[in-house]
């Protein structure tokens, strides 16, 4: 990579920015006199620190807090304290495979969803992503071009990728007039539950994928040349040399990007709900939008459940995040 | 006046105590090198004396002035770093100006000091230039000049030319002696290299695991080590060491482990009846002689022209080299008679390692 | 020609031959490209079509406009027609207006005479041209501008601070050796752990506090505190060594003279990685200003759109060209800087 910033340009800057700098430099200085070079750390570490004290510590301590209470109360000293009871009304199961027996049914409905959704949409994204990675790795002529294609929906806003796809699903849409020119028979794609959800999932693999596929391409093109001169010299066939060194050497990327793409999959909101507003029905209601929903979707908005629900939530990420530092690191050992 | 001066310092990183108590007077205008295998503390002596690196108890003086809690900018000291650490973003000319910018030195005067460096380390066409366009050889000259331009007290080199070919490291050896000489500067400099340090010191200190072994001129390293360590520590090819045993009857003489005597000199040393202890002899004293005390199987032989030497073992095994000047007859698989002078005798004792020689 | 061919057609130097796995994965790009691009260009040229056009059952690809022409006596252009069957058949005809199943026509060569035509006889009269008024009616009907500001003002300041904040912490925890940096880098993972998405509710409590709630600075201030740039630029700057900050210490420059003299150049490729994913997400970002700003005003460019498709009848021409107009500066600035971006999270992006 180039540095992009030089010459005269930067002259420039710099004897704009002296005096400024002069005047930054101050409480460095000082604390580098009173409580030694260490201490500075500090001083560089405080703008971050009280930004995410504010909005992170904070509010992460005010969930548990929340999660507590009951009531539809902004203020949490005008929240009755409820103890247990939100954790208990979400997790009141007759049946925890049935949501329909669940005391909040919704809460079930868009966690089987999610789970649903996060399998559906793991599976396809790298399964794609390993597919297009490898083509991408082959010799191929402008992969810098086709690299940048597959990678372009990773840059839209998730309005912008659900209204497009939305365009062409609407019952007058392209879509439908092809099959309608081919002799089949529209389909009502997003009143439809299973293909609203099929969608949905198209959806993010199709946002997503090139954000992966770029992962393992460096995945991939970080396995020594002489590697493959060795197989090759080796007399090893094309599949065997996949399959016995590609796939153990690029293992570690795998499994990073298996976790990352987890990860980012509990998260999904944007898409979906601008895409399907979580219907029909509740068929592509995510964890996400439940949260969101209890806490800012209507009156009455029950805080306290939205925190806990953030909370059971927040366990999972916390494990899928240790699963990818835990992959990351093995990334870097191996 | 700028001598630095160590008293008892120690530096521990937690619990592990990489230096042990050091004291050593640099006088003003020495060139002092401190040497010793990798891992030795010699680095970190140095980046204490720096500032850059705080000291865990003891006293660090420079000019009699104890600078221990004195910042590194603040001490008066300029450094040569091993990887140069140049600052990559910026041009040689900025490189080189940057110290002085930063203690408010007014422009013109700048621009005269860097001229004037540049043109004595003949790097004026260079000014221009970023440091990932120069070659090695002209990186070390910048990073010089970077601590030259700024008039320090006291040079610190650590292990400047490390990174250089062998070739650009002996021209580079002779300009930094120059430099020394013209600038008349206190200097230390940190090396692994023993030739480095025999070729360029005035005064050298080896340090082993922390502590001092011994601290001199490079012939009186040479000639009079201290102890075991120095004594195969400075010297190319190594001196070599034969164990044996002290026999006082009839003349003092060794007995060594492979049931050979040799007559040791009279006085000079100081032993008893029975010690254990190794002798010391350097290759090019050792010589092969009909009659020798001790006979050795040569197993390669090394023709260099105007050298030559030997390599074999004696009859218990130990190694032993021997450099002779001009050229040999001898030849592998053969079995010669050698021997040395009294004189070049150097007699350690084995259990401490530390030198016989009564001073 | 023949090495022409033979350039063009050659893949992995085999005597130019082309094998089957050379088909598919070609094949495949193609492919790629059509899923890709596909979509969005028939975003594109849908926006351009009238309204007409665009409620068109089976749709032409092309945006389409009627023909028109000027008759003498009427001040604006007449659409055109030509008549298929009836008494009319075979000329073409300009409409002046349609009343029920009957339209009034006029033949332009003989604009005296009126002409009753059922309305199953006539076909419009069309080709191929791109229509524009979805465009400026946007502009007329909503305060696009305001929006666009909104969105540009939080995405820029948003980066600004995130930037300064970042790499300041990020030197601190990558260049010092200080009692507590263990426990703050803990602290660093455990906020990535927890993302802004399942702390809504506290989140809006604390910005609801500050008085921040509708308010451009409540998207901005928690936004610029994410851990993700940290991490980024702390790898990056571990690789600086260490030895040419105790130059510049022995040079005496102070530490912060050190950050914004040596390290933040040095970093320069990180930051510009780090600038650009910034400003992306910032542009794209939704669920957080959904919730923080409910006041039209503050709407950004995302919000505005999905607020318009939330209606019960979605007016597709607005909503088409203002989602052409929405995902227009992010598409030049990946057009431009797309191998830079491409690289940069290559590198980076995984970790």
């Amino acid at each position: 990579m180039q540095m992009p910033f030089r010459g005269s340009w930067g002259g420039f800057m710099l004897s704009v920015l002296t005096p400024l700098m002069k005047i930054v430099e101050i409480p460095f200085v000082l604390v580098q006199k009173f409580f030694g070079v260490r201490r500075v750390a500090w001083v560089f570490l405080a703008p971050n620190l009280i930004l995410f004290a504010l909005f992170a510590f904070i509010p992460i301590y005010l969930n548990f807090a929340y999660s507590f209470t009951s009531g539809g109360n902004i203020l949490l000293e005008d929240r009755p304290d409820a103890g247990w009871e939100n954790f208990r009304t979400l997790t009141a199961c007759d049946n925890y495979l049935d949501p329909n027996s669940c005391e909040r049914d919704v809460f079930w409905r868009a966690l089987f969803n999610t789970v649903w959704f996060v399998t559906l949409q793991v599976a396809f994204m790298v399964g794609f992503s390993l597919v297009t990675a490898i083509i991408l790795n082959r010799e191929i002529r402008a992969r810098g071009f086709f690299r940048s294609v597959f990678f372009f929906p990773v840059m839209l806003s998730p309005v912008v990728i659900a209204l497009t796809w939305k365009w062409i699903l609407q019952r007058h849409g392209i879509l439908n007039a092809s099959l309608d020119a081919m002799g089949y028979e529209p389909v009502w794609w997003l009143v439809d539950r299973q293909w609203a959800f099929a969608w949905s999932v198209f959806l993010t693999v199709w946002a997503h994928m090139g954000f992966y596929t770029l992962i393992l391409l460096a995945g991939l093109q970080a396995i020594p040349r002489d590697v493959y001169d060795a197989a090759l010299m080796d007399r090893a066939s094309p599949w065997r040399t996949f399959r016995h060194i590609t796939l153990p050497l690029l293992s570690p990327t795998m499994l990073v990007v298996l976790v990352l793409a987890g990860i980012k999959g509990v998260q999904t909101f944007d898409e979906v709900y601008a895409f399907t507003g979580g219907g029909p029905g509740s068929a592509t209601t995510l964890i996400i939008q439940y949260i969101y929903e209890t806490g800012f979707g209507g009156a009455p908005r029950l805080f306290g459940l939205a925190a806990a629900a953030s909370i059971l939530i927040a366990g999972l990420l916390v494990i899928l995040t240790g699963l990818q530092f835990w992959a990351n690191r093995r990334n870097v050992d191996g | 006046m700028a001598t630095v001066g160590l008293k008892s310092v120690r530096k521990s990183f937690g619990s592990a105590e990489v230096i042990k108590g050091i004291d050593l007077e640099i006088e003003h205008g020495e060139f002092c090198v401190f040497v010793g295998p990798s891992g030795c503390g010699k680095s970190t002596l140095l980046r204490m004396i720096s500032g850059l690196e705080p000291i865990t108890s003891g006293d660090v003086s420079i000019g009699g002035e104890v600078v221990n809690d004195i910042g590194a900018a603040d001490r008066g000291l300029a450094m040569v770093f091993q990887s140069y650490a140049l600052y990559p973003h910026m041009t040689v000319r900025q490189n080189l100006s940057f110290g002085l910018e930063n203690i408010n030195t007014p422009k013109p005067e700048i621009a005269g000091k860097v001229d004037e460096v540049s043109k004595m380390l003949q790097i004026g066409e260079l000014l221009e230039r970023r440091p990932k366009d120069l070659s090695g050889g002209q990186r070390q000259r910048v990073a010089i000049g970077r601590a030259v331009v700024r008039e320090p007290r006291v040079f610190l080199f650590d292990e400047p030319l490390s990174n250089l070919d062998a070739e650009l490291r002996v021209d580079m050896r002779g300009e930094i002696a120059a430099l020394h000489k013209r600038l008349g500067n206190t200097m230390i400099y940190v090396t692994h290299d023993q030739v480095e340090a025999m070729t360029m010191a005035d005064k050298i200190a080896v340090l082993r695991s922390g502590e001092l072994e011994q601290f001199g001129t490079p012939l009186e390293l040479f000639n009079r080590p201290d102890n075991l360590f120095v004594a195969g520590f400075i010297g190319s090819p190594r001196m070599n060491f034969i164990e044996g045993t002290i026999n006082t009857d009839g003349g003092t003489s060794l007995s060594l482990t492979t049931e050979e005597t040799v007559p040791l000199p009279s006085d000079g040393c100081e032993f008893g009846e029975g010690q254990t202890v190794t002798l010391g002899i350097r290759p090019n004293d050792l010589r092969p002689t009909d009659g020798g005390f001790m006979s050795m199987e040569v197993a390669s032989v090394e023709q260099l022209g105007t050298d030559s030497y030997l390599y074999g073992s004696l009859k218990n095994g130990t190694a032993v080299t021997i450099h002779s000047p001009g050229q040999t007859s001898v030849s592998p698989g053969q079995t010669i008679e050698v021997g040395a002078g009294t004189d070049a005798m150097h007699l350690f004792d084995t259990a401490s390692g530390k030198t016989l020689r009564r001073d | 020609m023949a090495n022409a061919i033979a350039f063009l057609t050659r893949t992995r130097g085999r005597n130019g031959r082309w094998d089957w796995t050379d088909w598919v994965s070609y094949g495949y790009l193609m492919f790629g490209v059509f899923i890709i691009f596909g979509p969005i260009l028939w975003l594109m040229m849908s926006s351009f079509k009238t309204e007409a056009d665009i409620y068109r059952y089976p749709p032409k690809f092309l945006p389409h406009v009627q023909e028109t022409v000027m008759v003498d006596g009427y001040d604006d252009p007449l659409p055109l027609y030509s008549i298929v069957s009836g008494e009319h058949k075979g000329r073409t005809l300009a409409q002046l207006r349609r009343v029920g199943l009957v339209a009034q026509m006029i033949d332009p060569r003989n604009p005296d005479e009126r002409l009753k035509v059922n309305i199953s006889d006539r076909e419009a009269i069309e080709s191929v041209g791109f229509a524009f008024g979805n465009y400026t009616e946007v502009f007329e009907r909503f305060t696009l501008l305001r929006y666009f500001y909104n969105s540009t003002f939080i995405t820029l300041v948003t980066t600004a601070i995130a930037l300064i904040a970042n790499s300041m912490a990020a030197f601190a925890l990558s260049k010092y050796q200080f009692r507590g940096r263990t426990a703050i880098l803990m602290v660093v993972i455990g906020t990535l752990m927890i993302p802004q998405t399942v702390v809504l509710v506290p989140l809006f409590m604390v910005v609801r506090e500050l008085g921040l709630v509708n308010n451009l600075w409540g998207v901005i201030i928690p936004s610029a505190a994410t851990p993700t740039g940290v991490f980024l630029l702390r790898q990056y700057m571990l690789t600086i060594p260490d030895e040419i900050l105790d130059a510049a210490r022995m040079d005496k420059a102070s530490e912060w003279k050190i950050f914004w003299r040596i390290i933040l150049p040095l970093s320069a490729p990180a930051i510009a990685v780090l600038a650009i994913l910034s400003i992306i997400w910032r542009w794209n970002d939704f669920l957080w200003p959904l919730i923080v700003l409910s006041e039209n005003e503050q709407f950004t460019l995302q919000l505005a759109l999905n607020s318009l498709q939330g209606e019960s009848i979605i007016e597709w021409s607005y909503l088409l060209a203002m989602t052409v107009l929405t995902l227009l500066p992010v598409t030049v600035v990946f057009m431009f800087l797309q191998k830079y971006i491409t690289t940069g999270i290559a590198s980076t992006g995984g970790k």
